[in-house]
């Protein structure tokens, strides 16, 4: 019989049991006395002796009968007439075993009830593998098999396949249980990828995803992450494809940052958080395997930065004096969103000393002219990470991200004669033309202010942009879909 | 024994066959595409005049954006109208 075939079920009554169940010991009289009394067969799921007193009893070894017949509690007792079962009780109640059984007085010197325990075949160390194996696959990704003597993560590296730190082998049971992450089918498609212009499924994010070490409940924000940058406006062409060192930068908000246990707090941009440090990296490899992105192929950084390796954060909503990033994209205050920037590894800002928001922003304003160079300007977005010691400052005055954004963008503002090529000694520069003009460094809507950071420290971040506009990336903002 | 899924794309790209190079350029007409990086069209511009000297025919293009491949429109006109391209980056 094959094992994706339901075993089939004796008539009368059946039980399964496990040995490791206080209630199962509890309830093996019971079960002796209906194998007097009626058609009993017991199915054990780990001690073939156990309940010794039974002589119709089974061993349900590979869990198979468990799993098809989906018993998530033991004991559970079925009723079944011609091969069907036609009623089922968990755990131990004294009126559902008399109504089953038609047995009276079952087990009168017992508990009325007692609830049973986890089956074995939900176990959670099992269940992946009982998937594989009863299930049958629903997964269509080519299956690559490594010799006995083949060392697996070597052989992955070989391949071609990690951005050259180990991955986790994406075998089908965690792909399966990756899987479980999402209501989307693995057959779905979720985006075009670049540069091969290849339609990505589900399943190949999920075996992306497990590579890069994430757990099944990241799954979604992976997927929406993948969906942001594949959209003409964030291109991912170009973003991948330049000399520039960006990548897509990614900021969590909504409800599901704290569900999942993404870090906004202390080392926010930072290591130590699993989901911060994988999310990220699952996008940057599916762009790697699956759109075949790959440095010094398509990928033409000349420099590269730390953040394309993956680059994933939440924002530290809880105490923000701001609203979530998110709303300047039209979501309201949580959702579940995640906005993809084009965006470099990120520097700190020190400012120990302001205690008002005229003098901060002032400090912000400086910084921030010098993003990619201080002559060029309006060409690149930027966010500005700010720690709470910082923020507290313009909460405190009552200064929302408009006021703030405004504010910055107003003391960016420099004469063009400034700015022009040859100013100042630098070739690099505006055109002549542009000589007359007053111009700020951020075009509209550049400038991404992000709360985020831990509770101490006088000090924001800074992380660029890339060329923005319709000659290279806009930030993207889409909601996470579960 | 390890099984794994495998992580790519698993898609064997089309091999188009290349236009053998022609042995002259007489009597044919030359693509100039600029991909609209700075200075690409100050290199082109020299070449135009080069190749007209020549009495060659010229068709120049231009792409949108350097960032983003050439839309699939603009390549089919290429390919339509010129027996040759030269494509300038430049900065």
């Amino acid at each position: 019989m094959s094992q994706t075939e339901v075993p089939d079920l004796p008539d009368g009554l059946v039980a399964v049991v496990k040995q490791d169940c206080p209630t199962c010991e509890l309830i093996a009289p019971v079960l002796v006395e209906l194998a007097k009394k009626s058609d009993l067969t017991v199915f054990t799921q780990d001690n073939p002796n156990f309940p010794a007193e039974i002589s119709n009893r089974m061993l349900d070894a590979d869990l198979a009968v468990s799993w098809h017949h989906h018993i998530e509690t033991v004991p559970t007792l079925l009723l079944v007439q011609n091969g069907q079962e036609i009623d089922r009780t968990v755990g131990w109640s004294r009126p559902q075993w008399e109504r089953l059984s038609g047995v009276s007085e079952l087990g009168i010197h017992l508990p009325d009830q007692r609830p049973g325990c986890g089956s074995l075949s939900v176990d959670p160390s099992l269940s992946a593998e009982l998937t594989v194996r009863f299930g049958g696959s629903k997964l269509l990704g080519r299956r690559v098999e490594f010799a006995s003597l083949e060392d697996t993560h070597e052989a992955l590296f070989e391949r071609g396949w990690t951005d050259g730190l180990p991955v986790v082998p994406p075998t089908e049971s965690r792909v399966l249980a990756m899987l479980e992450g999402t209501t989307r089918s693995p057959e779905d498609i979720v985006a075009t990828v670049p540069p091969d212009l290849v339609p990505c499924t589900v399943e190949k994010v999920a075996i992306n995803a497990v590579m890069a070490g994430c757990r099944p409940e990241y799954l979604p924000v992976v997927l929406a992450a993948l969906e942001a940058v594949c959209t003409d406006g964030f291109n991912m062409h170009g973003l991948l494809a330049t000399t520039m060192p960006h990548a897509p930068v990614l900021v969590v908000n909504g409800p599901i940052a704290t569900k999942i246990g993404m870090n906004s707090e202390n080392n926010a941009l930072g290591q130590g958080n699993r989901a911060n440090s994988t999310i990220g990296r699952a996008l940057q490899l599916v762009i790697r395997n699956v759109g075949g992105g790959r440095p010094g192929e398509v990928d033409r950084a000349a420099l590269g930065s730390p953040a394309k390796v993956g680059f994933c954060f939440a924002e530290r909503e809880a105490d923000s004096p701001w609203t979530p990033i998110s709303t300047m994209y039209g979501f309201p205050s949580g959702t579940n969103t995640v906005l993809a920037f084009p965006g470099e590894a990120p520097r700190n800002v020190v400012d120990q000393l302001s205690r008002d928001p005229e003098s901060l922003a002032r400090t912000y304003a400086a910084n921030l002219i010098s993003i990619q160079h201080p002559k060029l300007i309006l060409g690149f977005d930027a966010i500005l990470a700010v720690a709470p010691d910082h923020s507290r400052i313009f909460g405190d005055a009552g200064w929302s991200r408009e006021k703030l954004v405004d504010r910055i963008v107003a003391l960016t503002v420099r004469p063009g004669k400034e700015l022009i090529r040859g100013a100042g000694g630098i070739p690099e520069g505006l055109p002549e033309a542009m000589a007359d003009l007053d111009l700020p460094k951020f075009r509209p809507n550049g400038l991404h202010i992000v709360h985020c950071g831990g509770g101490a420290g006088l000090f924001s971040a800074i992380i660029g942009g890339w060329v923005n506009g319709e000659m290279g990336s806009n930030p993207v903002c889409v909601e996470i879909i579960p | 024994m390890t099984k794994v899924l495998d992580p790519t794309n698993e898609t064997e790209p089309a091999k188009i066959p290349r236009v053998d190079r022609p042995t002259s350029l007489d009597g044919l007409t030359v693509g100039l595409l600029d991909i609209s990086k700075p200075r690409g069209d100050r290199f082109l511009d020299r070449i135009e005049e080069r190749l007209v000297e020549r009495g060659l025919r010229v068709e120049r293009f231009r792409k949108p954006t350097f960032t983003k491949p050439a839309p699939v429109d603009l390549r089919h006109e290429i390919a339509t109208k010129c027996d040759v391209v030269i494509e300038a980056l430049a900065d």
